[in-house]
């Protein structure tokens, strides 16, 4: 199978499905802070309807949810291009995983940090952004990093909403060429490539929220 | 001590503090004068730490009334029935400062940026004033060329002496000493009572130290007070309880503690 013909497609894809899955990774995180901040500190109200955010995108299909985005909205009058939906509802998704993750490291935040924050007089908005989250989102980092690859795999889920990423360009290229066992071992190692990236660019942030060295490894993570 | 004419700093009248079925505080009657140096000493689970604790507004107590140079716990106007809003215990926490027992400084910051983090954020400091009040602090405590150090990077020993300029950085009237040698190796004990010590000669600064170091609790107190059961057994001069405790009990801690 003659190749120089079919990598620019196959670079033009893994293109699509790396900016799918940065953007995803980027909006899911802020949706992650956002609702998994009011998991903890949202008092009655808000605390529970993040939880029905977490539960819903967590609860459900991610293959369901992209159709219904894509199928079922525009009945409402909602319409989005594809890749706005493929990236909405994949930031969704993450963000439900992820609101997990901030509400689990900001409860680990010991007590006792909390009570010197209290002692010093903080106010709850500078307790939680001075002290309680810089210390919680090391802890974060591992499961984040693992969020971020596991976004990564499930973008593929977006070519059956008919965007022409990674996944999608293969399947072509395989109609045309009948070549499955070349065209998905390229694929496969597409994939693995993006999320050698991705882990590298991670371990690059958590060695700056870790300050180095310097901030003490807890047992667990 | 002339308690007569000085309205005390601190007066707790009955105050009762329960965890459950559990009574900590038993209607509590306690007084300590502005720059008072007290010690309270006891068996662990007398309610001395819960003293210290309730003071610091850390735990709400169910009865009795607190105040703090008349500022009360409670709400006022509210028959002292309810815990005051989080903006007047606030007002009361300026006042206060409190050294923990594991030291508890912000692992994530500086020394530096540990001590002048509250100054600026909750008194407004300008930060070259907060920066170089706590280089003032540090060399208090012996480590000015530590402040760029994470805590992570000091000894028990200089993380307690850093708590204690953190503490001092926010010009506290009332200083809470909470055991603040009893997670340190007994070597590194000497550095941080010699810094306490310092403290207790300034004249304005009330203190209360929970601590089981006999000899130094004598050296800096103007009062010690022996508790049991949530009550105070006994309390006088410091050679008086110290030297000869005229309570049972009393005796009977003591010489558990210095056998």
């Amino acid at each position: 199978m003659d190749w120089s013909a079919y990598l620019p497609m196959i670079l033009q894809g893994a293109g699509v499905t790396m900016t799918i899955t940065l953007a995803s990774i980027v909006i899911g995180a802020a949706l992650a802070f956002f609702f998994g901040i009011l998991r903890v500190e949202g008092g009655p109200v808000l605390s529970k309807i993040a939880l029905c955010y977490t539960e819903v995108f967590r609860g459900t299909s991610l293959l369901v949810q992209l159709f219904w985005f894509y199928y079922a909205l525009p009945l409402v009058g909602l319409s989005f291009e594809p890749i706005t939906t493929g990236i909405l509802v994949l930031a969704a998704h993450a963000g439900g995983y992820g609101a997990e993750i901030v509400r689990g490291a900001l409860s680990s935040v010991s007590t006792q940090q909390l009570e010197a924050a209290r002692a010093l007089n903080f106010n709850r908005f500078q307790t939680l952004f001075r002290i309680s989250l810089p210390q919680a989102i090391v802890e974060m980092m591992p499961a984040f990093g693992n969020l971020a690859i596991e976004t990564l795999k499930l973008s593929s889920l977006v070519s059956l909403i008919s965007i022409a990423d990674l996944t999608f360009t293969a399947q072509s290229i395989r109609n045309l060429t009948l070549d499955s066992a070349s065209i998905y071992s390229v694929t496969l190692l597409c994939y693995f490539a993006m999320s050698l990236v991705l882990m590298v660019a991670i371990r690059m942030i958590e060695h700056v929220v870790r300050r180095g060295d310097v901030f003490p490894r807890s047992a667990h993570s | 001590m002339n308690e007569k004419t000085d309205t005390p700093l601190i007066e707790f009248s009955d105050v009762t503090k329960r965890f459950g079925i559990l009574t900590v505080l038993d209607q509590f009657s306690f007084s300590v004068a502005k720059g008072e140096k007290v010690t309270l000493i006891g068996p662990s689970g007398s309610g001395k730490s819960t003293v210290l604790r309730i003071l610091m507004t850390l735990e709400p107590f169910q009865e009795g009334r607190l105040t703090l140079d008349g500022m009360s716990y409670h709400e006022p106007g509210v028959g002292g029935r309810f815990q005051a809003s989080e903006k007047h215990l606030r007002q009361i926490r300026n006042h206060v400062g409190m050294v923990f027992q594991s030291f508890n400084l912000f692992p994530h910051m500086t020394v530096l940026r540990n001590i002048v983090e509250a100054p600026i954020r909750v008194l407004g400091m300008a930060r070259a004033e907060a920066e170089a009040r706590a280089i003032e602090l540090l060399q208090m405590v012996g480590l000015a060329d530590k402040k760029d150090h994470y805590p992570v990077q000091l000894s028990g020993g200089q993380q307690q002496r850093v708590a204690i300029a953190r503490a001092m950085a926010m010009r506290p009237r009332v200083l809470l000493f909470d055991e603040p040698t009893s997670a340190l190796d007994p070597q590194l004990v000497g550095e941080v009572l010699s810094v306490i010590r310092d403290l207790a000669h300034e004249h304005d600064l009330t203190m209360l130290l929970v601590t089981h170091e006999m000899r130094f609790a004598r050296e800096v107190s103007d009062r010690v007070c022996f508790f049991d059961k949530g009550r105070i057994c006994e309390q006088g001069a410091p050679e008086a309880i110290l030297g000869a405790p005229k309570n049972e009990r009393t005796r009977e801690f003591l010489s558990s503690i210095l056998s």
